[in-house]
């Protein structure tokens, strides 16, 4: 049983890690790609590590896969922050229809 | 959940081959970097599927300074070769 229930984790962080490729590929300016990226980072990863936690032999290692994907989460975050920043400081500006 | 590890794997592996498209294309470094972020977060994801894997301890590890790494390439790249404004 928790075998199904991680092996789906591990299937929907795969998607989502394909959307973000996609959306980096198809998406017009930094912004938008900025937006897709942080969605393979926070949540492709998060469901990724979700799904091994569930199947690990200890708490101590589930503990660590959840702090390493903390970490990730920190940095994508505020990697976001500070290339949008530095984007609007160079002057471009975000596409519009 | 065993037979599924490889495939994920995989599958995350060719997710970057399609997304060099992107560091080719550019047009800004700012662009060519978010690539290279993917590739330390699916780095990340890769170590930890194959540490459960192939049961060896210290590739979380590894994954956790590719994690820490890929941060530090961002901040140095905003920093150094791409300033901002001038009131840095």
């Amino acid at each position: 049983m928790i075998d199904i229930v991680s092996s789906t984790f591990l299937l929907a962080g795969a998607a989502f890690f394909f959307f973000g490729t996609v959306g980096l590929l198809r998406f017009p300016d930094v912004f938008a790609r900025l937006h897709a990226l942080t969605k393979a980072d926070n949540v492709g990863l998060g469901l990724i590590v979700i799904g091994l936690a569930l199947e690990s032999a200890s708490p101590a290692v589930a503990a660590k896969l959840l702090l390493i994907w903390l970490l990730v989460l920190l940095a994508s975050a505020s990697v976001a922050h500070l290339i949008a920043r530095a984007a609007l400081r160079r002057g471009m500006r975000p596409w519009q229809q | 959940m065993d037979s599924i590890i490889w495939p994920v794997t995989l599958f995350l592996l060719i997710n970057l081959l399609a997304g060099l498209w992107r560091a080719l294309r550019g047009p800004t470094a700012a662009d060519r970097l978010l690539l290279s972020q993917l590739f330390g977060t699916t780095a990340v994801a890769v170590l930890l599927l194959q540490a459960w894997q192939v049961g060896l301890e210290s590739l979380r590890d590894v994954a956790l300074v590719f994690a820490l790494l890929s941060a530090i390439t961002a901040v140095a790249f905003v920093r150094r070769t791409w300033p901002g404004g001038a009131d840095d």
